[in-house]
């Protein structure tokens, strides 16, 4: 099946229309001595056979263990209504709303999706998406070495260390200068950091709450951050928006992160959501699509993609980033979930991941051995040290059907009996019972 | 419309959680919480669900109307392959899940390994990293192997070599990975000028980036000639693959020449374009390169398992923190395998044959910017309508009130009032025939009564907005006002 509607009467007319005696004809630029030195591809197959073999394929994985596994990407509750308004094929079998006449409806999505995005984080502009939180960090990043001038990037380690990786991928051709800042008690280390902050120092990178879980105050760093001359950037959990200090109230310039939370399966690592929002004075040094309000010939409101003399397609070499498509699907999917939840609803929804992990704290730390990290507070996530390697009990638990947390020796040296634990709003309280027996007795 | 937030009614609800099944515990000291909370909309789900619903329905789309959109293959997205990517076994899998046992996504590793082997017959490379997340970001990843291969070799090299007529993304992922951009003028042949490449070319040259075919269209005759060239002084050749749908069976870039390139899935392997995004990019690399490819990679051991490595010390490292976009990679695999050998090499034929019967019908109303057998789309420049005062804009906005969207307009710079068509291989003829009328008619307007052309849209729920007006006053987030 190629979905191609043609019949042998078509293709002779057309061919007719053209002048040419064949198909074949019309490929005669290509060289024959480049034509294909093999094409050995599987013959077609029914779009019945095609599901039956990726039925199969997705009975594989494992996807009916209990999860309590974070890291940076949750299993948060998705309202079917996502998933419906997100699947009618008007959005997501169109494109880029370059014509903004025929995509109203794209780009007023896209302005309210920013708008929201605005309202989570406290800053003044979001952009239209971009890939993921990691590359949004990268574009942040860049957006502050363009912004100063400066080469030199502080990190805290906090930072998810996949992030981190990517951004030293991403500058490995360029001369920048990164120095990374310890946590200490789960939290930024003041005295570290304040060291290494000079008038060299372009930025000042932290996440919140840190891979480890726990939640920070920033306000005081980012006010000797500004003193520098150095922006402030923070990656943030979208979810946890619905109760934390936001990067706007504690004083950042650009705050970026990943939007899976937002209503976004967590299919495998992917499509996510990049989403970055700036203090105003920075608009114009954003990455990617922006959409913005306006009139028509009559005076009525409509919207347009703008402020584009930062994109490729028109400043080429010059341009703020290298980036074409976005995200707009996950765009859209976050914007349907928020405005489900609306304003008390998704406090409610942070409040609720909070208590689930504050009450799965509790339970944990009865069972002897185990012990729940408290030096700093946190949000669905914490740590706990393990009294055996956590590899071991991870494989333990899921034959008892449950995937028990991240095991942090996988990232970290020297954390091998360490697990970072997520408890999202989809846990129930039974759920968390048996896990915590569980863990007992396979302990 | 009204905006979402003017829809808000403070008490409303459109999703609830049920009741909480845990006892209330010490709550977050007061430092850390947000001091005011987040002014989000109110609504019931009836509110939400007409609000976005009626939003849709404000789109073209690939479903609704003819897409000829040049450049971006808006071809039909099959229906089964979105049901393929909502199967709870592929949504419900946390990225992290190989990290406690290679066991629990072995469907999912197994989906990688076998789209990733698809992809090199088809492209005649060999091997690729699914991780891009779209294509511009194909072409950073690209970039960033080009210069570790360099590097690896002892060199430092300067400059990305592209032609004019080239997606502004290469010239763009070309600076962010540290190149200075050197640029070849198009001859009058169409083709990219080969005495001025010849040049360009020495050895701080680290890559030539080309799309094959180019933005207008043609197919170089000269293109591993051009390859020779640029591996005699030890660059790369790097392939944008944005317009692979012309080639599928009927040239592979490996074979042409080409060291690495990135795929639009979403171009070529039928995934909807989603409004913008999400695509996918992964890239592919010849044998020079797999070294340097990013981490993970998804390997199968002798016993058919599959696992992710992460052993190669001259890797990249990460450019996306996984495996890619999984779900388009899914679409995509089940895309290949539906069509087969006999049928993606069906797409190539007719997505050509339907751009030169739409150049061939309006050849005598629009000039054409060069006048060869086209591939997959054919490039027009309005330049004898704006004569009459009908600008490339002009015609694309009675396009719209006629129901179609508008080809790419204004793209390759390098042709004047540029009107860039592409049909793909799923428009019928009557589709093609009933646009094609449409065309030749605005052809007949902007001669005898241009304002009609010009004044256009009128029938749709915006006439022609102030851009000017929103560049220069922004608005960009709803405020109360």
């Amino acid at each position: 099946m190629s979905y191609i509607p043609h019949t042998q009467e078509d293709i002779s007319q057309m061919l007719a229309a053209i002048g040419a005696k064949s198909i074949d004809d019309l490929f005669k630029d290509i060289p024959v001595a480049l034509r294909p030195k093999s094409f050995n591809l599987p013959a077609e197959k029914s779009e019945f056979e095609v599901t039956q073999i990726l039925r199969k394929a997705a009975a594989k994985n494992a996807t009916g263990l209990v999860n309590f596994v974070g890291a940076g990407f949750y299993d948060h509750i998705i309202p079917a209504a996502v998933d419906a308004l997100t699947s009618r094929s008007e959005f997501y079998t169109a494109y880029t709303p370059y014509q903004p006449e025929c995509s109203q409806g794209w780009l007023q999505a896209i302005y309210e999706y920013q708008s929201i995005i605005c309202r989570l984080t406290g800053l003044d502009v979001s952009n239209a998406s971009l890939y993921d939180g990691g590359t949004a960090l990268f574009e942040a990043m860049m957006m502050a070495l363009r912004h100063t001038g400066r080469n030199k990037i502080i990190l805290d380690s906090g930072i998810n260390l996949i992030y981190r990786m990517m951004l030293y991928t991403y500058t490995s051709n360029l001369s920048i200068e990164f120095v990374e800042i310890p946590v200490e008690h789960g939290q930024s280390c003041r005295e570290e950091l304040f060291k290494c902050l000079d008038d060299k120092t372009a930025a000042v990178i932290f996440q919140n709450p840190n891979f480890f879980g726990a939640v920070d105050d920033h306000s005081d760093i980012v006010e000797k951050v500004h003193k520098f001359g150095a922006l402030a950037i923070a990656s943030v959990y979208p979810v946890s928006l619905g109760m934390l200090k936001t990067p706007g109230e504690m004083g950042f310039d650009i705050a970026t992160g990943e939007g899976q939370s937002l209503g976004i399966p967590l299919s495998f690592g992917g499509p996510y959501l990049g989403f970055m929002a700036v203090k105003n004075q920075f608009v114009r040094q954003m990455p990617g699509r922006i959409v913005g309000a306006t009139v028509d010939s009559d005076g009525k409101r409509g919207f347009v993609l703008t402020l584009q003399t930062r994109e490729q397609h028109i400043r080429r070499e010059k341009a703020t980033s290298n980036i074409c498509s976005n995200e707009a699907l996950c765009a859209l999917r976050a914007a349907v979930f928020v405005s489900l939840l609306g304003k008390e609803g998704f406090q409610e929804l942070a409040q609720r991941n909070y208590q689930k992990a504050e009450f799965t704290k509790e339970a944990l730390s009865r069972i002897s051995g185990v012990e729940v990290k408290r030096s700093s507070p946190t949000f669905n996530e914490f740590t706990i040290l393990l009294p055996r390697n956590a590899d071991e009990v991870v494989r333990r638990m899921i034959e008892e059907g449950f995937a028990c947390g991240f095991p942090l020796g996988r990232f970290y040296k020297g954390m091998d009996n360490y697990l970072l634990v997520a408890v999202t709003e989809k846990r129930t309280r039974e759920e968390i019972g048996s896990f915590v027996d569980s863990l007992g007795a396979v302990l | 419309m009204k905006l979402i937030f003017e829809l808000d009614k403070p008490g409303r609800r459109g999703f609830s959680y049920g009741a909480n099944d845990v006892s209330a515990t010490n709550p977050l000291p007061k430092k850390y919480c947000r001091l005011n909370q987040a002014q989000l909309p109110c609504l019931s789900e009836l509110d939400v669900v007409r609000h976005f619903t009626n939003l849709s329905r404000l789109n073209f789309s690939v479903d609704t109307n003819f897409y000829p959109l040049g450049s971006c293959t808006m071809k039909y997205n099959p229906k089964f392959t979105e049901a393929i990517a909502a199967l709870e076994g592929f949504t419900q899998l946390h990225p992290l899940l190989p990290q406690l046992s290679s066991k629990l996504a072995q469907g999912s590793l197994e989906v990688l390994y076998e789209f990733e082997q698809l992809l090199k017959e088809i492209t005649g490379m060999s091997a690729f990293t699914l991780q891009p997340l779209a294509g511009a970001h194909g072409e950073l990843t690209g970039v960033m192997l080009i210069a570790a291969y360099h590097k690896n070799r002892g060199s430092r090299r300067k400059y990305v070599v592209v032609p004019d007529s080239s997606h502004g993304t290469n010239p763009s992922s070309a600076a962010i990975a540290g190149y200075q951009v050197k640029v070849i003028p198009t001859g009058a042949d169409g083709y990219m000028d080969l005495e001025q490449y010849k040049k360009q070319l020495d050895n701080e040259v680290a890559a030539v980036m080309l799309t094959c075919p180019d933005t207008l269209g043609l197919f170089n005759p000269r293109i591993k000639e051009i390859a020779d060239l640029a591996h005699n002084v030890g660059a790369l050749m790097y392939y944008d693959g944005a317009n692979l749908n012309a080639m599928l069976g009927k040239a592979r870039p490996g074979d042409l020449g080409f060291d690495l390139m990135h795929i639009n899935l979403h171009k070529t392997f039928g995934t909807p374009h989603g409004g913008g995004g999400p695509g996918a990019g992964p890239v592919g690399v010849n044998e020079k390169l797999v070294e340097f490819l990013p981490i993970s990679r998804v390997i199968r051991k002798e016993d058919a398992v599959f696992a992710l490595e992460y052993n190669y010390p001259k890797s990249i490292g990460y450019v996306a923190p996984f495996y890619g976009n999984f779900g388009v990679i899914l679409k995509a695999y089940a895309y290949i395998l539906a069509l087969g050998k006999d049928g993606l090499t069906r797409v190539a034929e007719v997505a050509v044959l339907n751009a030169n019967y739409c150049q061939s019908r309006l050849k005598e109303y629009y000039d054409l910017a060069f006048d060869k057998t086209c591939m997959h789309e054919c490039v027009f420049s309005a330049s004898r309508q704006v004569k009459h005062g009908v600008h490339a804009l002009d015609i694309a906005k009675y396009l719209i009130d006629q129901g179609y969207h508008p080809p790419t307009i204004y793209f390759p710079l390098i042709v004047q009032e540029a009107l860039m068509i592409e049909p793909t291989e799923t428009e019928s003829k009557e589709s093609l025939d009933a646009f094609i009328e449409i065309m030749i008619k605005i052809a007949g307007l902007a001669e005898e009564n241009p304002a009609l052309v010009t004044r256009a849209p009128l029938n749709m729920p915006v006439k022609r907005l102030d851009e000017v007006r929103a560049a220069r006053q922004p608005d960009l987030c709803w405020k109360k006002s």
